[in-house]
């Protein structure tokens, strides 16, 4: 049981912490054939953009509604007009998603109402999908940004449908790369099932050469499959964050939900396993057996290094959660947990105290931990406090397939338990003849020549 | 706001700027900015282009007052290099939340520059203005005033929030907090008859490093790069140099000009990218300081030095020739690079079948034309389709360009080379021009190409 505490400074030092806006793009990021489309001012749109390119390096769809002091002032409205119009003509998407920013919060626009005056000015747009989430900068984080656009996502797009027994949704949280979820399909295929998952990263941003140049996303999940969500037999979401996007869907459509806080760790594969043969009314396949033992092997190997070994942990909640338990798990003390937002898992968290701040607060608290992790941003703490750093989160700009890390399922544990283990044991102590000193008082020789 | 809007119009109306005298009255008075197009747009905003101009500026904190997006999304993301101080690289942000929207951010922002002088101490603090917080009515000046009252220590406003305009009007309004609040404030502890101020240039992966030992072997002295590698008290004393020289295009042109009406240090536009490029600007700074006072043997020195560098870096690129002489190249890039890059290329036989000129002056589009005789490889707006469409075609052996069309070329399965901020190599001066070749050379001979070229054999007619 942690406490959950909030800095107290007036200046953040080094961010941990991105906006909701460009988390909310990201999850838009995951459709198909979709272009984002930023209402604020265009640095919001490239920044995001910049961040993305350097994370995934890939080409990233994202555009702005390009606001200036005057267009703000007087209502954001045209802009968004144009914005859609030049869209569709250019690039002719089967969905725009348009996430708020600060400014354009700040001012007050109705976008909702906006988009339904659009709609009547231009039945041109006919079925162009129009998915609107409202996001201001100040407040929540990343995840949060990411949780909700799902969610608009599945409320706008989604209706009630015949079941089908075989057919499942998967809502993966913004914690979990395009490995993570190319993972989780294959897992639920291999029982039979046929799984939708939205937003799908491992369909959009897993580096594929595509045939022909795109203006807009090429691969994701696409607004038919996202409609046919109504008629699944089970919502599986991964991460607090989607419990809103599971729920909505629920509401809407009638379509129950099932939550896995974390698919990183032995338990938690073993309920999702065992949840996925009675959807399926079928034997966990041979290949999980023997891959859950490989895990339960790596355990017994890592233990030894890892048992008592200090961590800290800055991430997003879901993260935070998803690899602070498996270091938990491992025999690892969560010595300092940083996070950006709220979130029920924090103060399940084992550890003292989980600390709502930025990578100074980290660094302070990291120091003489035998491990620190979190994005790439604390390289630099890392570096100046000298001790092992692993990444985590986004962004990773500064290693190449970031987006093909796995950590989920009984191999992506195994392989991040080893991971882990490997740092450790590259940073052994090693003892030398002053490593057991005794006490002053009780150093005779030491007494004696001061007399 | 009124402040705001009286500077961008000063900003607008720069004299030293030719387009601008060329323009009537009335256009102007509409300003410089390009209308953008919603959503057909690129680039950063204003508040971006006043980090991009000052964050070099390695030694002092740069606070960044609004939401987190503004400094979250986007710290720690550029190459300017330091050969001292780090403070330049943490991110301090007010991130302010909901309840300050409601209240105002002014006593957050307070509280936030004591904390910063209280753990960092650094010899001044930079604040950024932001959309949200000039939109909810934050005096940043005021702050600022206060707080450099309290705490005895430079608490400089930089006043371009993002929506008051595109990247460059940003670099112009942080050149303009310069000249408010920092030009002049100190004194250096001597003068020389070599003392020289640079403009605009970064120090992007170090690039200042590549011409710097030409100036020493000169006994050139850089009073003040601005703001590349630069230190708050450089910045301050820089009134006291003899001469400028302005590189990056126009960027901080306001600088340049106001440096020369009010100080008497006169400069001229050149750049380091290019080896006739570089020998003309060495002249230049030569020719200028002579001009204002050194002793004439200087430009001597300086034609002995340029002689000895060119002979140096062309044997050092003769091994090149042969092998990329023919080669063609899309250079995909704005303003003042494209023409000195073209014209290093030319010199050794590369072909340049296209390049950009959408952030070209006219002037720079004239001199692009000089050199490549006709106008018939200029793109105005080359949209990625149609980049895509000549890679994929094997109509350029190579893209030069910046991070963004990074993919394009790559997807096409065609050699790109990055020459934009986010660059890790450095290609200044004579030296800059060597590794140009070579990394030019590394990636079209790269084995790589013929294999992933190859499509899988069950794809095969």
């Amino acid at each position: 049981m942690a406490t959950v505490t909030h800095n107290k400074k007036a200046c953040a030092v080094n961010p941990l912490k991105m906006s909701a806006p460009i988390g909310a793009a990201l999850a838009f990021l995951g459709l198909d054939k979709c272009l984002p489309l930023m209402h604020g001012s265009q640095g919001c749109t490239a920044f995001g953009l910049v961040l993305f390119v350097r994370h995934f390096r890939e080409t990233i769809p994202l555009q702005t509604t390009a606001m200036n002091e005057v267009t703000t002032i007087l209502g954001g409205l045209d802009n968004l007009e144009q914005a859609i119009l030049n869209i569709y003509n250019r690039a002719r998407p089967e969905v725009i998603g348009i996430c708020s920013t600060g400014l354009t919060e700040t001012k007050g626009d109705d976008v909702d109402g906006y988009l339904k005056l659009i709609r009547k000015r231009h039945p041109e747009l006919g079925d162009t999908a129009l998915v609107y989430v409202s996001t201001p900068d100040y407040q929540g984080a990343f995840q949060d940004g990411w949780g909700k656009a799902s969610t608009r996502i599945l409320t706008t797009l989604c209706e009630p449908r015949p079941r089908t027994a075989w057919q499942v949704n998967v809502l993966p949280g913004c914690h979990l790369t395009v490995a993570d979820i190319e993972e989780i399909r294959e897992i639920i295929e291999s029982f039979g099932l046929y799984p939708i998952i939205a937003p799908d990263l491992s369909g959009s941003l897993d580096g594929h050469i595509p045939e022909t140049f795109l203006p807009t996303t090429l691969g994701g999940a696409s607004v038919e499959k996202i409609r046919s969500m109504g008629g699944s037999a089970i919502t599986i979401a991964i991460g607090e964050q989607m419990r809103w996007a599971a729920e909505a869907l629920q509401e809407k459509t009638g379509v129950p939900y099932r939550l896995f806080d974390r698919l990183t760790g032995l338990a938690a594969n073993d309920e999702f396993l065992h949840l996925l043969s009675e959807i399926a009314k079928d034997e966990i396949p041979l290949k999980y057996r023997r891959q859950r033992s490989q895990l339960v092997d790596a355990m017994l190997d890592a233990h030894f290094y890892c048992g008592g070994k200090k961590v800290a942990i800055g991430a997003e909640p879901d993260l935070l959660w998803q690899i602070g338990s498996l270091l938990t798990d491992l025999g690892c003390e969560i010595e300092a947990a940083v996070t950006t937002t709220h979130s029920v898992l924090l103060e399940r968290m084992t550890t003292e105290e989980v600390l709502i701040g930025d990578l100074e607060d980290l660094e302070q608290r990291a120091a003489g931990c035998d491990l620190m992790v979190t994005h790439s941003h604390g390289r630099q703490a890392a570096e100046r406090l000298g001790i092992p750093f692993l990444r985590m989160g986004i962004p990773m700009f500064d290693r190449l397939g970031a987006a093909h890390k796995l950590s989920v399922g009984y191999r992506g544990t195994r392989d991040l338990v080893f991971e882990v283990g490997n740092i450790f044991l590259d940073n052994l102590h090693e003892n030398d003849p002053d490593s057991w000193p005794l006490p002053p008082e009780n150093d005779h020789a030491q007494a004696e020549t001061h007399h | 706001m009124s402040a705001l809007t009286s500077k961008v119009e000063a900003v607008f109306n720069e004299p030293g700027c030719d387009v601008n005298q060329g323009k009537s009255d009335k256009e102007r008075k509409k300003g410089c900015a390009k209308q953008l197009t919603p959503g057909a747009a690129a680039g950063g905003c204003a508040f971006d282009g006043a980090k991009i101009a000052l964050q070099p500026i390695v030694d002092v904190a740069h606070l960044v007052h609004g939401p987190i997006a503004c400094e979250g999304n986007s710290w720690d993301n550029r190459h300017a290099a330091s050969s001292g101080p780090k403070l330049y690289r943490t991110g301090f942000t007010t991130d302010i939340g909901d309840l300050d929207v409601v209240y105002g951010g002014e006593k957050r922002l307070f509280r936030a520059i004591r904390e910063i002088i209280e753990k960092y101490d650094p010899p001044a603090v930079f604040v950024y203005q932001t959309c949200v917080t000039a939109m909810i009515g934050d005096d940043i000046e005021a702050v600022c005033k206060a707080a450099a009252a309290k705490f005895g220590k430079p608490v400089i406003p930089v006043n371009a929030p993002g929506f008051a305009g595109s990247k460059n009007l940003g670099n112009k309004l942080g050149g303009e907090a310069l000249l408010d609040y920092v030009v002049g404030t100190q004194e250096p502890e001597f003068t020389t008859p070599y003392d020289i101020n640079i403009y605009g240039e970064y120090n992007l992966a170090g690039e200042l490093w590549q011409v710097k030992p030409l100036f020493d072997a000169l006994g050139i002295r850089v009073l003040a790069n601005i703001s590349g590698d630069a230190r708050y008290s450089d910045v301050a004393r820089s009134h006291r140099a003899k001469a400028a020289m302005m590189v990056c295009s126009k960027a901080l042109i306001n600088i340049a000009r106001k440096m020369e009406e009010r100080y008497g240090i006169p400069y001229f536009e050149g750049s380091f990218y290019g080896i006739s490029d570089t020998s003309e600007s060495l002249r230049n700074i030569a020719k200028l300081l002579v001009q204002q006072g050194a002793p004439q043997e200087l430009l001597v020195r300086t034609e002995a030095l340029i002689a000895q560098e060119e002979a140096r870096a062309w044997a050092r690129i003769e091994p090149y020739r042969a092998r990329l002489s023919g080669k063609r190249v899309l250079l995909i890039t704005g303003g003042v690079k494209s023409w000195s890059v073209v014209s290093a290329l030319q010199e050794i036989g590369i072909e340049v079948m296209g390049t950009s000129t959408k952030k070209s002056t006219k002037e720079d589009k004239a001199r692009i034309k000089e050199i490549m005789g006709d106008e018939s490889h200029m793109f105005d707006d080359l949209p990625p389709r149609e980049m895509y469409r000549i890679l994929k075609n094997s109509e350029a052996d190579i893209m030069l360009s910046g991070g963004r069309s990074q993919f394009v070329a790559l997807k096409a399965k065609t050699p790109w080379m990055d020459i934009n901020q986010e660059r890790h190599h450095a290609y200044a001066g004579y030296e800059g021009m060597v590794e140009l070749m070579k990394q030019i050379d590394l990636l079209i001979y790269n084995p790589i190409w013929e294999q992933v070229r190859r499509p899988a054999p069950w794809e095969e007619l």
